[in-house]
C-alpha cells in the first residue's frame, strides 16, 4: 500500500515502523498540594539538564534549539500558571498540560508558518516534562526504523541514532519546523502531510522522501523499484555532493560565482542558500498570468526571495513579456514578435503597468540585497527612461512616507547592439549577458523554431567574441559582468564561458551542482 | 532614582524575534536591574523583554519596528545594548538567518 505525502528532507529509506504515537506511561498522582508542586519542579530541572546534556553534543543548528527549548523551560512566565493550578488542587500531569496546551494553541492558531511551526517545539517541551513526570522507560528505537506518527518532537530526533539509516514519516508535520530542517541537514529521509491511514500502519516499509511516499508492506517489484530508485539517488547524492556545498572554483584555482534562475518564489524552497552566491535571474513573468498582478501580490513574491536569500544579492528581472511569452492584456500581437514590442519596450508602451512593478520592486528591496535589470535594452535612452520611473516612484513612495530602497539598476545584455557597443551603457550598474537572445539575435535563427536550431549555438566564435567584450568592458570599467542563460549551465559550454572570461554564471537550480563540477574540471 | 529610556528598532533578522534571537534577547535583558519591556506598536501591550514566553508571544516578525523602553537602574544602558543586538541581527551570519 502506497501513500502519498510532501518530501521534506530526500533520501530512501527502507526498515520496520516505530510507532512513535505509543501512549507513554501514567502518572501517580501525589499525596498532597506540596508534592504535586516538588515533582513537578523535579520534572522540569530533569527536562532542562536532559537537554542541557544534549546541548553538549549537538551542532550550531541543532544546540540554537535546545537552548531555545531551555530558555523556555526555565522562565517562570511558562510555569507559572500550572502551579497555579496545582496550588488549586490539580495534580502536576493535568496542570503542566493544560498550561502548555494553552500556549500551544496560540502558535496553532498563527497564519504564520514560522510561529505555527513552533507548536511543535511546545509540544515537544510539553513532553519531555511529562515524560519526567511519569518517567516510563520508553520503548527503544529498533535501529534503521521509519519513525511513524502525528509530529516528532526535536529532542526525540536528536536522542535517536540514525547511523544505521532509517527516516521519519509523518502524518502531519510541516516541511518548515525545527526537525525537517535538522533532517535536511542531517540528511535523513522525512515525508510530512501523510494524512491519517485507514488502519494502523505496522511492519516493514519503503520510504520514498524523493518524491514523498511510504510504501506498507510493500510487494517483491515494489522493493524492487524502490532499491533502484534509492541506489540511482545515491549516486546522483554522491556525485553532486562533492561540489554543491563547496564554493565554484577551477583547477587553476580561479574563483567563480555560481548563482541560480528562479521563475517562481516557490522555487527556492527547495534550494539551501548556501549552496549558491544568490539570485542571478527571478523571472517575473510569472505573475502576469491570466490578470495583471497587483502591487502587493508582486510586493510579497519578491520579498519571500529576498528574506530567503538573506545578504545574498536577489537580482530580480523586470517583466520580459513579449516574444515567445505572450501576457494577455499587456501584450500585442505581433508578425514577428521577437523583432516587436517586448520586454523593456512593452514596458516603456505600458507605464501604468510598469510603475506597479517598480512600486512593489522598490518596497521589496528593504528586505534584502535587491538588484533589477532590464530586459531587451537596445539603447542607453530606454535605460534612462526606465531609470527615471524608478526615480519618480521613489520620490512619490517617499512623499507618502512608505518604506522602500533604490535598488542597483543594471541591464540583460542580450540585442548586439549592446554587446557590440557597451562603452554607450557606461552608467549602468551591472551587466547581466542573455545568451538565449543574444545567440538568436546574433545568428538570426529563432530559439523557438527546431527547423534552426542547429544555428542556435553559444559556441558560435561570433557569439563567444561579442560575450568576451562585454566581459572585458566589465572589467576595465568596474561594471559587474554575468550571465544568466542556459549555457551558463551546460557543462559543454561553462569552459567557453570562462575561456570568454566570464566568472559570474547563473544556472537552474538543478544544474548548480553538475555546473560546479564542470567549473573545476575548468584550466582556466 | 528612577531613570528610563525608550527605543525603537526595526527588526531585519529573517524570521524575526522569535526562537533563537529571542534566546539571545531576552539573556541580555536579563544582565540589567532595570526593568525592561518591548511592544510592537506604540500604545503596546507591552511584555517583558527578560521572559522568553512573554517576548516570543509578541509575534515580531522580519520588519517589525520594535518598542523597547526601560525603567530603573541602567535603563539606558539596556535600551542601548538591546537596540544594538537587534541593530546587528542577533549576531547571526546570514547561513543562520533562514533556518533560525
Amino acid at each position: 500500500m502506497r501513500i502519498d505525502g510532501i518530501p521534506a528532507s530526500p533520501g530512501y529509506a527502507e526498515g520496520p515502523l516505530f510507532d512513535l504515537d505509543w501512549p507513554p506511561a501514567a502518572y501517580q498522582d501525589k499525596a498532597n498540594t506540596t508534592e504535586e508542586r516538588a515533582a513537578l519542579e523535579t520534572a522540569i530541572g530533569k527536562a532542562v539538564s536532559r537537554l542541557a546534556a544534549l546541548v553538549d553534543t549537538a551542532d550550531g543548528d541543532a544546540a540554537g534549539i535546545l537552548e531555545f527549548h531551555i530558555a523556555m523551560l526555565e522562565d517562570d512566565a511558562l510555569s507559572g500558571p500550572a502551579f497555579a493550578s496545582i496550588g488549586s488542587g490539580q495534580p502536576a500531569d493535568v496542570a503542566w498540560r493544560a498550561a502548555l496546551d494553552g500556549e500551544i494553541a496560540g502558535y496553532d492558531a498563527s497564519d504564520q508558518d514560522y510561529f505555527r511551526a513552533r507548536a511543535a517545539d511546545l509540544r515537544d517541551i510539553r513532553d519531555q516534562v511529562l515524560r519526567a513526570l511519569s518517567e516510563d522507560g520508553e520503548a527503544a528505537v529498533p535501529p534503521g526504523a521509519i519513525l511513524y506518527g502525528e509530529d516528532i518532537a526535536p529532542t526525540r530526533f536528536l536522542e535517536t541514532d540514525w547511523s544505521k539509516g532509517g527516516g521519519i514519516a509523518l502524518k502531519s508535520g510541516s516541511t518548515a519546523s525545527h526537525v525537517a530542517m535538522l533532517a535536511r541537514s542531517r540528511g535523513v529521509p522525512m515525508v510530512v502531510g501523510l494524512g491519517a491511514a485507514a488502519a494502523p500502519l505496522t511492519g516493514a516499509a519503503l520510504l520514498d522522501a524523493e518524491h514523498g511516499a511510504i510504501i506498507v508492506s510493500p510487494s517483491p517489484a515494489e522493493v524492487e523499484t524502490f532499491r533502484v530508485s534509492a541506489s540511482s539517488f545515491a549516486d546522483r547524492q554522491g556525485a553532486a555532493r562533492t561540489f554543491l556545498t563547496e564554493p565554484a572554483v577551477t583547477k587553476a584555482g580561479t574563483a567563480v560565482r555560481v548563482q541560480v534562475n528562479i521563475a517562481y518564489p516557490s522555487d527556492v524552497d527547495g534550494i539551501d542558500i548556501a549552496t549558491c552566491d544568490g539570485v542571478g535571474l527571478m523571472r517575473t513573468e510569472f505573475l502576469f498570468g491570466k490578470t495583471l498582478p497587483d502591487e502587493e501580490t508582486q510586493y510579497q513574491a519578491y520579498r519571500k526571495v529576498l528574506e530567503w536569500a538573506g545578504n545574498k544579492p536577489v537580482t530580480i528581472r523586470t517583466v520580459d513579456a513579449g516574444g515567445d511569452k505572450p501576457v494577455p492584456g499587456l501584450t500585442v500581437e505581433e508578425t514577428n514578435p521577437f523583432l516587436g514590442l517586448r520586454g523593456i519596450r512593452l514596458s516603456l508602451a505600458r507605464r501604468d503597468i510598469f510603475r506597479v512593478q517598480i512600486r512593489a520592486l522598490l518596497r521589496a528591496a528593504i528586505h534584502g540585497n535587491l538588484k533589477v535589470m532590464f530586459p531587451m535594452i537596445a539603447t542607453p535612452d530606454e535605460y534612462s527612461q526606465a531609470a527615471a520611473l524608478f526615480a519618480e516612484e521613489q520620490a512619490a513612495l517617499a512623499a507618502q512616507g512608505v518604506a522602500h530602497r533604490l535598488p542597483p539598476l543594471g541591464i540583460m545584455v542580450e540585442v548586439p547592439s549592446v554587446a557590440l557597443a557597451p562603452e554607450a551603457f557606461a552608467d549602468v550598474a551591472f551587466f547581466s549577458i542573455g545568451s538565449n537572445d543574444l545567440t538568436q539575435y546574433v545568428m538570426a535563427a529563432a530559439r523557438d523554431n527546431a527547423a534552426v536550431a542547429h544555428l542556435n549555438s553559444v559556441h558560435h566564435p561570433a557569439v563567444l567574441r561579442l560575450i568576451a567584450a562585454v566581459a572585458a568592458f566589465g572589467r576595465d570599467t568596474g561594471i559587474p559582468v554575468s550571465l544568466c542563460g542556459d549555457a551558463g549551465g551546460d557543462p559543454a559550454a561553462i569552459p567557453a564561458l570562462l575561456e570568454a572570461g566570464l566568472r559570474d554564471l547563473s544556472v537552474a537550480p538543478a544544474q548548480l551542482a553538475m555546473a560546479k563540477a564542470a567549473i573545476a574540471e575548468a584550466g582556466v | 532614582m528612577s531613570a528610563s529610556a525608550e527605543a525603537t528598532v526595526l527588526i531585519t533578522h529573517a524570521v524575526g524575534l522569535h526562537a533563537r534571537p529571542s534566546v539571545k534577547f531576552t539573556k541580555l535583558a536579563k544582565t540589567f536591574a532595570a526593568e525592561v519591556e518591548v511592544a510592537v506598536a506604540a500604545n503596546g501591550p507591552w511584555f517583558d523583554a527578560k521572559s522568553i514566553v512573554k517576548v516570543m508571544a509578541a509575534k515580531a516578525p522580519k520588519g517589525t519596528l520594535l518598542h523597547i523602553r526601560a525603567k530603573g537602574d541602567g535603563a539606558s544602558k539596556a535600551v542601548e545594548a538591546l537596540v544594538g543586538l537587534v541593530q546587528r541581527d542577533f549576531d547571526e551570519g546570514a547561513d543562520h538567518a533562514r533556518s533560525a
